[in-house]
């Protein structure tokens, strides 16, 4: 792959993670426990959504750099297929109960205002303008996931218990969130990407603090399950593009 | 008020600056009547997302920057200045985003704060002076205490960090007891 061609593939890992988690958090809709977290679920959602929204119109840019022709975002987001989707595992699992939400939310936020942080001072002009700009919105989806972690941790027996249940459940698709492949270090290197595994320490500091503080204990399980940055995911995924997707697939270029 | 920069086709405006210049404030004042649409006291001047209008080779060019990524005004937003362009006899125009530096709440302007609180939503507070943004702590050091924009009192208590559109917090009056919408520092 030349350098548009690995930037292109690395704008499609940051957009389809935004996109599916904001898919999953829509599943919420009229589902929450409570009027205001349907709300927030959806409104973090909406964030993600229109985050991925940027980073897709970027990257249909970019292929046209080396492509005969660039793909729109919808084109991106709605027609192609679970194996060309480059998304963290973490964010295609299922709803689950509440705590399950959460934790993925949690694991999440906490990577990617990292992430984004070191985003924001790219060398490419526009992947830092995206970043700096999501990094605003990143933030308090953060603070609220942290607020769940610890009020559902050291809340009742039976919240306590499903919320530690939550974190050991997901804890093994966390590893991927650090792994360097050759298309990351090629854009670090290049000064436009951020090294995976340089997020790993401070993600771990600050995951602890807030687990410590809800009386939960950190997850220990050292085998990783990963895939999702080349395409590999589990069932889950396929059943949420379905969904996604029907839509255009069934009339294609359907429009509102 | 208005940052023009007169590039492009200046052979023709450097002659004529003053009817430039009074060509971009008309287009600004039309733009001070299109309300947001979703806070409809405040105009999208006054939210300050419209951050520049100038002249390239004779086509007049608005630049926008919208608030939050996925607010769903900010089609409507881009539609609505279109609008208005075309109502102003303007045929040859375009809207164009700008995402950095990005929005902050610091832009919307004093008398729009007022017409917010007005309106029943707290305007935004001022926001902690970042001139570094520090990833290093999760949590809110401190929740700012926030004025009932009904009531005045300062018994307020956060219920969400999320309301009815992406920039608001919901919040709830413990003296008055209504629940308000609290335009979140951004």
């Amino acid at each position: 792959m030349n350098r548009d061609e690995q930037l292109f593939d690395y704008l499609l890992r940051i957009a389809d993670s935004d996109l599916v988690l904001a898919q999953r958090l829509g599943e919420w809709v009229g589902h929450g426990p409570v009027l205001e977290e349907d709300i927030a679920l959806t409104n973090v959602g909406l964030d993600l959504l229109g985050q991925a929204r940027l980073w897709y119109a970027y990257a249909g840019e970019v292929e046209t750099r080396f492509a005969a022709r660039g793909r729109c975002e919808d084109e991106l987001a709605l027609l192609r297929d679970a194996s060309e989707f480059r998304n963290l595992l973490l964010v295609e699992r299922p709803n689950g109960n509440y705590a399950d939400t959460i934790a993925r939310q949690f694991y999440f936020d906490v990577w990617h205002r990292l992430f984004l942080f070191q985003l924001s001072r790219s060398g490419d002009a526009r992947v830092g303008e995206i970043a700096a700009k999501a990094l605003k919105e990143v933030r308090y989806h953060v603070e609220r996931s942290a607020d769940w972690v610890i009020r559902l941790g050291d809340g009742t027996d039976e919240s306590h218990a499903k919320m530690q249940a939550a974190v050991d459940e997901l804890w093994m698709y966390t590893g991927e969130m650090f792994e360097s492949d050759a298309t990351d270090q090629a854009l670090t290197i290049a000064g436009i990407g951020c090294d995976a595994s340089a997020l790993a320490h401070p993600w771990r500091e600050q995951l602890s603090s807030i687990l410590s503080e809800a009386t939960l204990t950190l997850p220990t399980g050292a085998w990783m399950q990963s895939g999702g940055k080349r395409g590999v995911h589990t069932e889950q995924l396929g059943h949420l593009l379905a969904e996604m997707q029907w839509l255009q697939r069934a009339y294609p270029g359907a429009q509102w | 008020m208005a940052a023009t920069r007169l590039s492009g086709g200046a052979m023709v405006i450097a002659a004529q600056p003053r009817q430039v210049q009074n060509a971009i404030d008309s287009i600004w004042t039309t733009l001070a009547a299109i309300p947001d649409p979703e806070i409809p006291v405040i105009s999208i001047v006054e939210l300050g997302i419209v951050r520049d209008i100038e002249f390239d080779n004779g086509e007049v060019v608005v630049t926008v920057t919208p608030t939050y990524s996925g607010c769903p005004a900010t089609e409507v937003i881009a539609a609505e200045i279109e609008r208005a362009l075309v109502a102003c006899g303007l045929e040859r125009f375009r809207v164009q985003i700008r995402l950095h530096p990005a929005w902050t709440t610091d832009w919307i302007a004093p008398a729009a704060r007022e017409r917010l609180r007005a309106f029943g939503i707290a305007p935004p507070g001022e926001r902690a002076p970042q001139q570094t943004v520090d990833v290093s702590r999760l949590r809110r050091s401190s929740i700012a205490t926030i004025a009932c924009p009904r009531c005045g009192s300062s018994r307020t208590r956060e219920l969400s960090r999320f309301g009815s559109t992406p920039c608001k917090a919901q919040y709830r009056c413990e003296d008055c007891l209504e629940p308000f919408d609290y335009f979140k520092p951004h």
